[in-house]
């Protein structure tokens, strides 16, 4: 693995040794001193073209315990403020010697074009490109569904678990991310949302669409259900809505405690963050024991410092 | 590499790829089809193997002077026509200025005159500055000296549908024709590629087909109505052709294009999200290219045009998002459509003349143009080696603007010479000299 760009196409076999090596730096974590020694020496450059200051906390503290230096670059550009672009910074954080590249980008397959343009010459991570993919988080999700519901023991994966994703499939990196991993790792992966938020095309998926959360609470026996935030430009924007009001996607999608005291005892409520309480997940749903959502951000630290490892280590790291 | 208006004689050549015979030039005309009629003196061109067509035309050019001449200039561009076989182009409105006035388009055609490599045909812009609000001075750009007869705001969509209605009905004075850009924008707002399976799985913002669609069925009606010429610019989808091949069996006037991208890249290209391969319209899929080349083959579709939009190395070498929309295509079109047309013999080279030659010119009422390869025509030729396969490399090609989907790809013949009322305006090397 040079890059960590898409969880498509990832082999199971490369995914499960980065849920074990998370494992392996969770328990780094429990000890006094956490930080190690690895990736000394080592420039790690978070190069962020959006806001995004949980990701690239994450990210940072990764890097950070495994002793490495970080450069943050916060690039914030649109595209239509022609400012510097994509290619420049890439070629002066190249100068610089960036061993590793972290990067979120507002334009889908940014961190591709990164990785195989020839801008630079280091390992690059997608930490999440336009409606693209968000490869680490889930990663993280992936992991955290395994702690909790296939015993977490390295070497195993998701199989016969069912998980739901509900919410906005079409602009979601997370949803694309998770859709391919999870199923990669033998879950069954649910997605749902109103038809005008999930993309053409989405058959090909491996993936089953429902367009009733009730319905799909009904049908489907789930281990976890993870509810994806409802971003505001999707509610407004007259005529183009996606929906006709946030009181009737609550109503139909939003998952509340009525709809919490449906699920399995085991069911886990996860969510990437940030949440719109009340919105798509009530403050009951989001605060009850079931919800993993403060776990997932820990578990992130840990995810990114077995990517970070495993990309950066080298040969060292794959024995 | 050009010679004067000298006699040339093109000896045992194929007309069509279907009529042996010679072709004696003489005084910009086709004199003679028998070399034992040659003057002496002449320059002679040995056409074993070659095929002769009529010199090919192009509806749809952006030479992009006056305004972006980082990425084109009339004269570069002519030059790329010339080596891609054509004689004339129609050059689209979307400058800066925008061609709106009798001034700009005048501008046009006179620095293609003083270049003289291919008879450049500006375009007149249907709307003021391209804004599709009011129209432009469409009568004034006809009665110009550059007797514009195509009208577009190619590049955008004349939307409203009452201007296109005006215009369509306006443009009858002269015997004109409303070239559109079907698009609907309110369905297209953000969009990056053809909405399908790709799009959603690279999240890259969707261009449905029937935002296309929408918009040809609406000015077939419209033309329909009125009684205008409508000409659909490069038709894309499936359903456009279904649509065009309905109206003309109405006998609506009707005429559309495809582009040699569309006829042979589909949407699967965007993965990688290397921006040349990012177009307006979208390239679409595979059932999409088959649709246009079976309406290609079949006469629903009358022409091939290039849509060469040239950009410079910034407006590509970028994000997919960041990346302007458009591609070149002057020196790849005949050898494109060789490939995917001729080579799987869907069409014949009488076929490829009556879509790169005849029909552009009848579409675009230009004299002098698409004529037959027959005595006392103007000696408007292009000679193809449909036998010499060249490979795609932009940077040695003409244009003055790299951002080719074709680099890399093998096509099966070249252009080996093109002439322009009995001038040589383009030589292949394999020509030795001329």
């Amino acid at each position: 693995m040079k890059h960590l760009l898409t969880t498509r196409g990832l082999p199971r076999d490369e995914a499960i040794r980065i849920l074990d090596t998370a494992g392996e730096m969770a328990k780094t974590q429990e000890r006094e001193i956490r930080k190690l020694p690895t990736l000394r020496g080592k420039t790690v450059i978070n190069l962020f073209f959006e806001d995004s200051t949980r990701t690239r906390i994450s990210f940072e503290a990764a890097a950070k315990r495994l002793s490495a230096d970080v450069i943050n670059f916060s690039a914030k550009g649109s595209s239509v403020a022609k400012g510097e672009s994509l290619k420049d910074t890439a070629q002066t954080l190249q100068a610089m010697g960036a061993d590793g590249v972290v990067i979120r980008h507002w334009a889908s397959g940014a961190a591709e074009r990164l990785a195989t343009s020839g801008w630079t010459r280091g390992a690059v991570v997608n930490a999440g490109d336009g409606t693209h993919e968000h490869p680490t988080q889930a990663l993280l999700d992936a992991y955290t569904i395994r702690r909790h519901l296939a015993d977490g023991e390295p070497g195993v994966g998701l199989d016969g678990l069912t998980v739901a994703i509900v919410g906005d499939i079409l602009h979601s990196r997370v949803a694309r991310s998770d859709a391919w991993l999870l199923t990669t790792l033998g879950a069954r992966v649910v997605l749902v949302a109103p038809p005008t938020l999930v993309p053409l095309g989405v058959e090909t998926w491996p993936v089953e669409v429902v367009h009733s959360l009730d319905a799909a609470l009904e049908t489907y026996d789930l281990d976890a259900i993870m509810m994806l935030r409802i971003q505001l430009e999707r509610m407004t924007g007259g005529g183009a809505a996606f929906f006709p009001s946030p009181a009737e996607y609550t109503r139909l999608y939003g998952l509340d405690g009525t709809r919490l005291a449906r699920l399995p005892k085991r069911t886990i409520v996860m969510h990437p963050g940030p949440m719109n309480r009340g919105l798509e997940i009530s403050a009951e749903a989001a605060d009850s024991p079931r919800s993993v959502v403060v776990e997932q951000v820990a578990n992130g630290v840990s995810v990114r410092m077995a990517v970070l490892y495993l990309l950066l280590a080298g040969e060292e790291a794959a024995s | 590499m050009t010679t004067g208006a000298g006699p040339i004689v093109i000896t045992g050549v194929s007309l069509y790829g279907d009529t042996p015979a010679d072709l004696v030039l003489e005084g910009g005309a086709i004199v003679s089809l028998s070399a034992a009629d040659a003057p002496k003196g002449a320059t002679v061109i040995d056409g074993a193997g070659l095929i002769a067509l009529p010199g090919l035309v192009d509806l749809h050019t952006h030479l992009r002077e006056p305004g972006r001449e980082d990425a084109e200039t009339i004269e570069t561009g002519s030059r790329a026509a010339a080596a891609g076989g054509y004689v004339a182009v129609h050059a689209m409105a979307n400058t800066t200025p925008v061609a709106d006035t009798a001034g700009v388009v005048e501008q046009v055609w006179h620095r293609g005159r003083e270049i003289g490599l291919v008879d450049v045909f500006p375009v007149g812009a249907v709307t003021v500055g391209l804004a599709g609000e009011h129209l432009a001075e469409l009568g004034a750009m006809a009665l110009s000296a550059a007797r514009v007869r195509v009208f577009s705001d190619d590049g955008k969509c004349v939307h409203d549908p009452v201007v296109m209605r005006r215009a369509l009905e306006y443009v009858k004075a002269f015997d004109g024709v409303v070239a559109q850009h079907a698009q609907d924008p309110r369905l297209t707002e953000g969009s990056q590629m053809h909405e399908g399976i790709v799009s959603g799985e690279l999240g890259l913002q969707g261009w449905p087909a029937v935002a296309e669609e929408a918009i040809v069925a609406r000015d077939c009606l419209l033309a329909e109505h009125v009684g205008g010429r409508v000409h659909i610019l490069h038709l894309s989808t499936a359903g456009s052709v279904e649509i065009v091949r309905w109206a003309k069996a109405r006998g609506i006037h009707v005429t559309a294009e495809a582009t040699p991208h569309h006829l042979f890249l589909t949407d699967e290209r965007a993965r990688g999200y290397d921006p040349r391969f990012k177009v307006n319209p979208p390239l679409r899929p595979e059932a999409d290219v088959e649709a246009v080349r079976a309406g290609l083959a079949d006469g629903t579709i009358d022409v091939v045009g290039t849509d060469h939009a040239p950009h410079p190395d910034e407006d590509k070498d970028c994000e997919w998002a960041t990346a302007a929309f458009g591609m070149i295509g002057l020196e790849t079109a005949l050898g494109i459509v060789q490939k995917a047309l001729v080579e799987t013999g869907r069409m014949t080279w009488r076929d490829v003349a009556r879509v790169m030659s005849e029909r552009p010119a009848e579409i675009g009422r230009v004299e002098g143009h698409g004529r037959p390869l027959a005595v006392g025509e103007p000696a408007n030729v292009t000679l193809v080696n449909p036998r010499l396969a060249w490979t795609v490399n932009p940077p040695a090609m003409r244009s003055r603007s790299h951002n080719s989907p074709f680099s890399g790809i093998e096509l099966p013949g070249s252009v080996v010479a093109t002439i322009l009322r009995g001038t040589v305006t383009y030589a292949h090397d394999s020509l030795g000299g001329l």
